[in-house]
């Protein structure tokens, strides 16, 4: 029950948001705020709760019908992986109200209202474990995020919006063909028709069929992630949208596509998904490599950073579909760490935006000596996105290669040239806005106690994930095994890569491990359903 | 007729002495909100008298109608509607000039003309429910006779219908020489043992279809279609779009079950090529228009184009899918007109796309349901409309059509950008003050704004909550055997 609140709490407080302002102007951002911090109090609570039990990867379930007649439930289930994306969506979530407080100044309750839609719809994909509801939440979070380019966005914001909807729109619409065909499959075989996800787990499909539902899936995710070349929404949409929503486009609506690869892609189709992977990983390096070298030419901040998110998203599509521990590891911290670096910059370039109302890096410099505390601030973010050590997107690319240097030598070599092309272009946000002289601003505020208050707890984060990543991923192993079962019950298959000289030695002990825990992890499943 | 007969055409009666009493009050006595209280009293007396007839069986009254729970939930569905619509014209007529009260009665004439359609059996009985529709709407479209285009609407509509009139016509005549009978079960016995269908009936049946793929304005007969919509006052375009193609949908069901056309592959392929063109034309005609009620009109043409996706399942799910997809279908375009009606003025509907600019900055509610109506008709979840699309793709996919469901699929993301560009211009903020529109009293307004309300509510309860729905339905299709047995 306590997941459904986390839902339900922030679409009530959207509607009491978009009420309350008629009682004052201000108290949509009370509202708003204070409906994010219960559910980020809820969930950091269900966190320090739950670590007793470590060993099942499902922490709760909740179960009721919805529409029984086509086998529809209303069922949600909370892993580790859902706590960890949780966690980002309603911290995220916090910042984006109080990066608005001074940035939105027209229809406040209306804003709130779809931020919070926004943040709900997020948080149900990241909890369903129903394909049929997974795919309502999926486009619930896409009508309000339209509303917050569309009507608080920049100079081009319609035009952003209409593309960024269209083409999150097709694809979804082709991956609920593929739920469809899924679930009429496997209602043919087993003869229950359900659209629920462990039902689902272990359709028998034959070879075609599993290809041309795993390519509907992928429609969805690969835009949404975004994989060149599917991308070109993406800059329009984040350099258009108001800074709280690129911050949540950039944060949390990308990792929705790594989710659904995580969570679906990979357990449902493993022999697709093992056929598709170098193609896979080619994508993921195609746009490592792609993003970085057009981010760099970028004169738009916010543009530039936009291509820095295709950049790092590669890593993930990489880390994927190579489909070990190590890899998986990385995909997530860095789908953490990307959220919380790129979001930074996000804010970042909102701050700049703030008082020079310009996202020309032409008009920028020297502000190094004008506004210190930015400048160390920023400094901290743009060393996170280059993969410094001691910060968290370090840890994530390097898990990430690690993994995929064992199913892919030579793809992961031209990975790695993709992180120093990031430092490229990192220092030169850096070079560009802090150092280089720039035109003269009259009055260049240094941040405020507000922004101090944003920036800190995102540099906090940061060095967190940098410096001791381990609860994370012990929170997320479990679920990451349990992703894997399919592939590591016929291990030969994937255990001899086409280059296997290079086989590390600890692999095989991760694995012994691995099954380990699947088979504790299977026996564990525990459902734990509420009175109600 | 027994006096059973009589109790089981009630709804009927009903409408039949409304329309009476109304013609002799107006003798009497013009009062607009008489008559309108009258109408709506009607309808709701109507719908009620259904819940006496709540079987499981059928009944039929031989050899004109059946009352099955096929065609209980029709006539309930389009009695709701026609009440939702009358409610909705108290506030358009009020600030008009023309004489009002004979509206109501032209609408009951159509509603009663509908309901016979959706449980006729016969040729006889389909031909008086389809004229009793077709002959009120010449009147009610042109009912405004001073607008600049009311005319030319009406007159087109005129000799259109009258002309797949005489198309249907031929063809009962055409079918009933083949067969030598005009009952729709006696058409499918004789038929039965048929592997293909001899040209001269083939013939007659494909001239039915023209007469009712006229008044559903599919491709290629939707010619008429955005004239009418653009040139009728807003409450009969929503009568338009909602209960006189229901009538006819539910007509066609019955026709094509009854017969079980689609065993004939000749009709199929007509059929996969009808919805295919309709899909296409009607989306990507609206999109360069600029009067919303052009635009809702293409829209209407791509969504019957949907529909009959469904319809070519050809099974109970396909029917199942139908009904549901009408139910959302009718609160949409009541409700997106109803918005249309509730902002147009004394000499103009609301129709272009300048005068909804800024619109949720001026009336925020009315800019939230008209957002709401047309996310609908995009399908977008949280709305009835997007569980009728969803169950229209199972439906598809069920019956494995891949060519109809990818072609809707391609179809709803085109039709996207144009429910998107009203929404978008709904937001956009006004440059100029626009001075405000001298309004009428509010109490006048109570029973739009009331409707509009309870269509919102009904939108979402359905988007959210389709059980319900889904369940009575299933229920009500039980009754008819020509669905379940397939």
């Amino acid at each position: 029950m306590i997941l459904v609140w986390l839902i339900v709490i922030l679409m009530a407080g959207g509607l009491l948001a978009w009420l309350s302002k008629k009682v004052s102007p201000e108290l949509p951002r009370w509202v708003a705020l204070g409906a994010i911090l219960l559910d980020l109090i809820l969930i950091v609570y269900l966190w320090i709760s739950t670590e007793a039990t470590t060993g099942s990867a499902w922490l709760i379930r909740y179960d009721i019908p919805w529409i029984p007649q086509w086998g529809v439930s209303f069922s949600l289930a909370l892993d580790g992986l859902s706590l960890l994306m949780l966690l980002l969506t309603f911290f995220l979530g916090l910042l984006s109200v109080l990066i608005s407080w001074k940035e939105i100044k027209t229809k406040v309750g209306f804003f709130h209202f779809n931020l919070l839609w926004v943040l709900a719809g997020i948080a149900g994909v990241f909890l369903t474990m129903d394909l049929f509801l997974f795919y309502f939440f999926w486009e619930v979070m896409l009508i309000p995020m339209y509303f917050l380019i569309g009507v608080w966005g920049h100079e081009n914001r319609t035009y952003a919006a209409f593309k960024f909807f269209l083409f999150t729109q097709a694809s979804g619409l082709l991956m609920l063909l593929a739920i469809l065909g899924l679930y009429f499959i496997h209602g043919s075989e087993a003869g229950n028709y359900t659209f629920n996800y462990f039902e689902l787990l272990n359709t028998p499909l034959t070879t075609d069929a599993a290809r041309l539902l795993m390519f509907g899936f992928l429609a969805a995710f690969l835009v949404k992630l975004p994989v060149v070349p599917f991308h070109s929404w993406l800059p329009d949409a984040h350099s258009q949208a108001p800074t709280a929503g690129s911050v949540i486009l950039a944060g949390l609506l990308l990792k929705t596509g790594a989710y659904g690869l995580l969570r679906f892609v990979v357990p449902l189709f493993p022999t697709a998904a093992v056929e598709f992977a170098p193609w896979a990983m080619l994508l993921g390096v195609i746009g490592i490599l792609y993003g970085a070298i057009v981010a760099y030419s970028q004169t738009d901040l916010k543009r530039l950073v936009a291509y820095t998110s295709v950049s790092h998203m590669g890593f993930v599509i990489l880390g994927v579909f190579a489909f070990n521990e190590w890899a998986l590891q990385g995909v997530v911290m860095q789908m953490i760490a990307h959220g919380l670096s790129t979001g930074a910059l996000f804010i970042l370039a909102g701050f700049l935006y703030e008082r020079l109302h310009t996202r020309d890096l032409a008009q920028m410099g020297g502000f190094w000596s004008k506004a210190p505390r930015m400048g160390v601030v920023a400094l901290v973010f743009v060393m996170a996105t280059l993969g410094l050590p001691g910060l968290g997107n370090f840890i994530a690319e390097f898990l990430t290669l690690v993994g995929s240097w064992q199913a892919n030598n030579w793809l992961t070599v031209f990975a790695t040239i993709g992180i120093v092309m990031a430092t490229a272009y990192s220092l030169r946000i850096m070079q560009k806005v802090f150092y280089e002289p720039g035109p003269q601003q009259e009055t260049f505020r240094d941040l405020n106690f507000r922004e101090m208050l944003i920036a800190v707890p995102m540099v906090l984060g940061l060095l967190w994930l940098g410096l001791y990543p381990q609860p994370i991923i012990d929170m997320a192993r479990p679920s990451i095994t349990e992703q894997l079962q399919a592939y590591n019950m016929k291990e030969p298959t994937i255990a001899e890569p086409k280059t296997a000289v290079l086989q590390p030695e600890p692999e095989a002990t991760i694995n012994t491990n691995q099954l380990a825990i699947n088979q504790r992890a299977f026996s564990n499943l525990q459902i734990i359903q509420s009175p109600n | 007729m027994s006096q059973t007969d009589f109790l089981y055409l009630m709804p009927l009666l009903i409408l039949t002495f409304a329309v009476l009493i109304s013609m002799l009050v107006i003798a009497a006595w013009r009062n607009h909100k008489i008559i309108y209280v009258i109408t709506a009293l009607s309808f709701i007396a109507a719908f009620g008298s259904l819940f006496e007839l709540r079987t499981t069986t059928a009944y039929v009254i031989e050899p004109m109608f059946v009352i099955d729970g096929f065609g209980v939930f029709y006539i309930g569905m389009i009695l709701l509607t026609s009440l939702l619509v009358s409610m909705l014209s108290y506030a358009y007529f009020e600030q008009r000039e023309e004489r009002k009260e004979e509206y109501y009665l032209l609408l009951v004439l159509a509603t009663l003309g509908a309901c016979v359609l959706v449980i006729s059996t016969h040729f006889a009985s389909l031909f008086l429910g389809l004229e009793i529709l077709s002959i009120s709407l010449y009147a009610l479209i042109p009912y405004l006779r001073t607008r600049p285009r009311s005319d030319e609407a009406g007159i087109k509509y005129l000799i259109l219908a009258a002309f797949s009139s005489a198309f249907m016509l031929f063809g009962m005549a055409l079918v009933y020489f083949s067969t030598g009978t005009m009952v729709f079960s006696g058409l499918a016995q004789s038929i039965a043992g048929m592997q293909e269908l001899p040209l001269l009936l083939l013939t007659g049946i494909g001239m039915i279809l023209i007469g009712v793929g006229f008044k559903l304005g599919i491709v290629p007969f939707h010619m008429w279609t955005p004239d009418v919509y653009e040139g009728a006052p807003a409450p009969v375009t929503a009568f338009i779009a909602t209960v006189s193609k229901g009538g006819v949908l539910g007509l066609l069901i019955r026709f094509f079950m009854e017969i079980d056309g689609f065993r004939y592959p000749v009709l199929v392929t007509i059929l996969t090529i009808v919805a295919i063109a309709s899909m296409f034309a009607g989306n990507l005609l609206a999109l360069m228009q600029k009067n919303v009620k052009r635009i809702l009109a293409y829209s209407s043409i791509s969504h019957l184009g949907y529909i009959l996706v469904a319809f070519m399942a050809g099974n109970q799910m396909g029917v199942e899918a139908i009904t549901f997809y009408l139910v959302a279908y009718f609160i949409t375009s009541v409700g997106a007109f109803g918005v249309v009606a509730m902002l147009s003025d004394k000499n103009s509907d609301a129709e272009l796309l300048e005068d909804y600019k800024g619109l949720l900055w001026r009336r925020p509610w009315t800019a939230a349901v008209f957002s709401a109506m047309l996310l609908s008709l995009a399908g977008i979840p949280l709305t009835a409309g997007f569980v009728g699309k969803f169950y229209i793709i199972a439906a598809g996919i069920n019956d494995q059509l891949w060519l109809l469901v990818v072609m809707l699929v391609l179809n709803s993301v085109i039709g996207l950008y144009y429910y998107i560009k009203i929404i978008a211009v709904m937001f956009q903020q006004p440059e100029t003050e626009r001075e405000p529109t001298i309004r009428l009293r509010p109490s006048i307004y109570v029973a739009s704004a009331g409707t509009l309300a309870v269509l919102a509510l009904l939108l979402v309860y359905v988007g959210v909550y389709p059980t319900g729905l889904v369940q009575l339905i299933q229920n009500v299709l039980v009754s008819v055997p020509e669905i379940v047995a397939k």
